[in-house]
């Protein structure tokens, strides 16, 4: 089976995993852009609620301080140990989301979970309803029916001017 | 006047407890004499709307009149305040916000009792509910939160000011509409809960229900958005949602409450999903008030909440008897809430409604799951983490994505099952053209003046816009094919033109094409989201002359001057902005010092097209060089989000509409047990 484009149906989730791959590692050297990514992965500690890189908040006393550092621990570390340098300088909650580790992975999990659960349950749940349908199981509609039923409707729509 | 204010609410008070215990005899007895009963119950509920009406016309009164002996005066009015923003001052904190509460619900109360004839009984039961709100309400303001509670010591002169952010045009509306949507959704509660309690015979409760929904959700709609359109003209960051909790909390019940208005379809239409939408009407009134107590208990840090107080304790108890009291009710009518029919086909206007609701709730789950982690974590790990913007876009953008999928294809499903023909028939061309939109947005070179340089490969937001755009357009096809297909059957017929037939139809069925429209405005608003990805700022110090670059534009500082009036004092820049050697503007960023409040407030100024916004934000001056800094944001698309707002109103209102005439179709009877023989309103149902 192909898709589109031709590409052999198999090899789809191979190419989306070097796209998203690619997506991931693009640019990941430069400063400036390092500088804009983990500025927005930080939240400014002044109680403003905002993004380091977003806060506008009149007169802070530490979001130009931040920014600062940031771009001097850019110069110095990779990414995981410029956030773990702010983490230690400024506590867990300096973090915008939280981090992928321990108790804090639940925070990834669930909703995730969440989604993967309700369509199991509503797979589930028509499934268990189209088993117990007293008429589907007296007299099951087929197929030729069923494009019948189609052109009785578009029938009624046109007659009643829709 | 504030003994008069206190007075009012007192017997505001002693007027809701009769309107409860007394509805509530009446109808446990249910006998012909104890009607009178019933209908002083009912009338009690229309006077306490008179005496809350009466405390917050003092209220207002005291803050036209400078009465500063009142403490929620002083706090949150002064002399010098325009007049529009000390009527606002009803709302602005966190007394008088819930004075407003109390009188919106008592006003809502007053019109569903002066319509109780539609149904007696049924409006007995949801009077009786409403009178137990507002009783809480009403304890509230007389016990916990005293509005006109006397400041201690000589009476000032002058008050505290109203908070600068506050002092916007929009203020004096968003709230207003807010709380509409919010307290409205007591009104369906109020029926649901009383259907279930007294086993209501028929469907009638879920078309007034749904109609009360309706009008609701629509105010609460428009006060999350102009929430949104108040973040991003005056907090001066350059965005419009920022995930805040109470931005949350507002959020919530609006994801249920739609869930609600597409299920609920499937109750009227096929009589399923009885148990489903009690529970999401349940679950929608539950939401609204826990997202007042996020707001006024200082359980989350909030830049909106109101200053912490105890009231958290009240409502916590409060949430615990509406739940305690749904539990009840559900578990001791349950068996008048089964199914009229099954469900049969995955590929179905049924089971696209099933993962429509589903992605409503994930999302809804999501927001709550993230807005109460950081209490959770603090709990179980000893301390707070934040969970802030990028874990909600992180985990949000794919649900919306699916959503927006279900949100084109549901539509042109039909209910029962749908045949192979029919997708090819419905879905050929909208996915062709959608999918056409993105190979254009693909190959389109930069140079040809393609808006963002879409490339997918270069980061994971522009794969998320590229998908957002896409799928939009596909809604939008969706929408206007079904559109164009029933004007041409119309045009045929009457001779009229198409856009005129298309008017028609709309006219025929309201709900169905109102419905329609509030997907356009969903489509409009999804773009405008997508743009968020190619946001831009710059910032530097710009004394005369100098220039900053921002995408297409240069600004360039023409000079500075000052403004001083008794509200507050502000320091504007004059920036000409030029474009392809021309200059095509000059914006006028500003600091404002209030006076009363001694705070400092950046004003940004907008230039807006459908193509980008030019975002200016005075940030202050540099202490070191006295220069004043600018901020530049370019922030493309953002005006298709308030256009998308103004779609969905429109399609909302024309949703509300009755129809010019009611169509019927009755399908063959030659088939028998396979389809419906009840007759039904053409398209009425979906």
């Amino acid at each position: 089976m192909t898709s589109f484009f031709l590409i052999p149906a198999k090899r789809l989730p191979a190419l989306l995993a070097l796209v998203l791959a690619a997506t991931v590692l693009f640019g990941a050297g430069d400063d400036p852009v390092r500088v804009e990514r983990l500025g927005h992965q930080l939240m400014c500690v002044c109680s403003c609620n905002q993004i380091l890189l977003e806060c506008n908040h009149v007169g802070c006393p530490y979001s130009t301080s931040m920014r600062s550092e940031l771009v001097a621990e850019v110069g110095k570390n990779n990414d995981k140990g410029v956030l773990e340098w702010f983490v230690a300088k400024y506590g867990p909650t300096v973090l915008a989301a939280p981090p992928t580790t321990g108790f804090n992975r639940l925070a990834w999990i669930m909703p995730y979970l969440a989604l993967v659960m309700g369509i199991g349950a509503i797979i589930w749940i028509v499934n268990v309803w189209r088993a117990r349908s007293p008429v589907t199981a007296s007299r099951p509609v087929s197929s030729q029916e069923s494009s019948e039923l189609d052109q009785f409707r578009e029938q009624a729509r046109k007659e009643a001017g829709l | 006047m504030p003994e008069l204010g206190s007075f009012a609410l007192l017997l505001g008070l002693a007027l809701s407890v009769y309107s409860f215990l007394a509805g509530l005899v009446a109808l446990t007895r249910n006998e012909p004499r104890w009607k009178v009963l019933e209908e002083s119950a009912r009338r009690a509920g229309i006077a306490s709307f008179a005496t809350v009406f009466l405390a917050a016309a003092i209220l207002v009164v005291a803050a036209f009149s400078n009465d500063f002996s009142i403490a929620y005066i002083f706090h949150h009015s002064n002399r010098e305040l325009p007049a529009p923003y000390k009527f606002a001052t009803l709302w602005s904190g966190q007394e008088g916000s819930l004075l407003f509460w109390s009188l919106l619900l008592s006003g809502y109360g007053l019109v569903l009792r002066l319509r109780h004839r539609t149904d007696e009984r049924l409006f007995a039961h949801a009077s009786v509910v409403i009178a137990a709100v507002q009783t809480f309400f009403l304890l509230l303001l007389n016990f916990a939160a005293r509005p006109f509670a006397i400041r201690p010591g000589p009476v000032a002169a002058d008050g505290s000011g109203l908070n600068p952010l506050l002092q916007y045009p929009e203020m004096v509306i968003h709230p207003p509409m807010l709380y509409l949507g919010y307290i409205g959704f007591t009104v369906p509660f109020a029926f649901a809960l009383g259907a279930l309690a007294m086993r209501y015979p028929g469907d009638k409760w879920i078309h007034i229900t749904r109609r009360w929904t309706m009008v609701t959700w629509g105010f609460l709609t428009c006060g999350i958005f102009l929430g949104a359109h108040w973040a991003y003209y005056v907090l001066g960051w350059g965005g419009y949602w920022g995930w805040d909790p109470v931005e949350n909390a507002s959020l919530m019940p609006w994801l249920t409450g739609t869930a609600f208005l597409h299920s609920v379809m499937m109750q009227e239409k096929r009589g399923m999903l009885k148990t489903w939408n009690v529970w999401l009407i349940f679950s929608t009134f539950m939401l609204s008030i826990f997202g007042t107590f996020l707001t006024r208990s200082g359980v989350v840090n909030s830049v909106h909440a109101f200053a912490q107080s105890s009231i958290g304790d009240w409502f916590v108890a409060f949430l615990g008897v509406i739940a305690l009291s749904c539990v009840y009710f559900y578990l001791k009518n349950r068996d008048h809430l089964r199914s009229d029919h099954r469900l049969e086909s995955l590929v179905s206007r049924e089971s696209s409604f099933l993962f429509n609701n589903l992605v409503f709730l994930v999302a809804c789950f999501t927001v709550l799951w993230g807005t109460l982690f950081p209490v959770l974590s603090d709990w179980i790990e000893g301390h707070k983490v934040t969970v802030g913007a990028p874990f909600f876009n992180k985990v949000n953008i794919p649900v919306a994505l699916f959503l927006l999928l279900l949100t084109a294809i549901g539509p042109l499903l039909a209910w029962r099952k749908t045949s192979l023909e029919s997708l090819k028939r419905n879905f050929t061309w909208p996915t062709l053209g959608a999918l056409g939109t993105g190979l254009f947005l693909l190959v389109t070179p930069a140079s040809w003046g393609s808006p963002f340089g879409l490339r997918p490969w270069n980061s994971i937001s522009y794969l998320y816009s590229l998908m957002t755009i896409v799928l939009s357009v596909l809604v939008g096809l969706t929408v206007l094919s079904e559109f164009v297909r029933g004007g041409r059957v119309i045009a045929g017929k009457t001779g009229a033109s198409l856009p005129a037939a298309m008017v028609q139809l709309a006219r025929r069925n309201t709900r169905r094409y109102g419905g329609y429209i509030v997907h356009l405005g969903v489509m409009l608003i999804m773009i405008g989201f997508a743009g968020s990805a190619f946001n831009q700022d710059q910032e530097k110090e710009m004394s005369y002359g100098d220039k900053l670059a921002i995408g297409p534009y240069t600004l360039v500082c023409q000079s500075y001057t000052q403004e001083e009036n008794p509200n507050y004092s502000a320091d504007i820049a004059i920036m000409q902005v030029w474009q392809g050697g021309r200059q095509i503007d000059t914006l006028y960023p500003e600091s404002r010092m209030y006076t009363a409040a001694g705070e400092q407030q950046h004003v940004p100024t907008v230039r807006s097209t459908l193509k980008e916004d030019l975002y200016l934000v005075f940030e202050g001056q540099n202490p070191d060089t006295g220069h004043p800094i600018i901020k530049a944001h370019l922030n493309p698309l953002v005006s298709w989000i308030w256009i998308g707002v103004l779609t969905m109103v429109v399609g909302t209102i024309l949703a509300l509409v009755p129809n010019t005439r009611t169509l019927r179709a009755v399908v063959p009877a030659r088939l028998g047990t396979a389809v419906s023989t009840r007759p039904a309103p053409v398209g009425a149902n979906d």
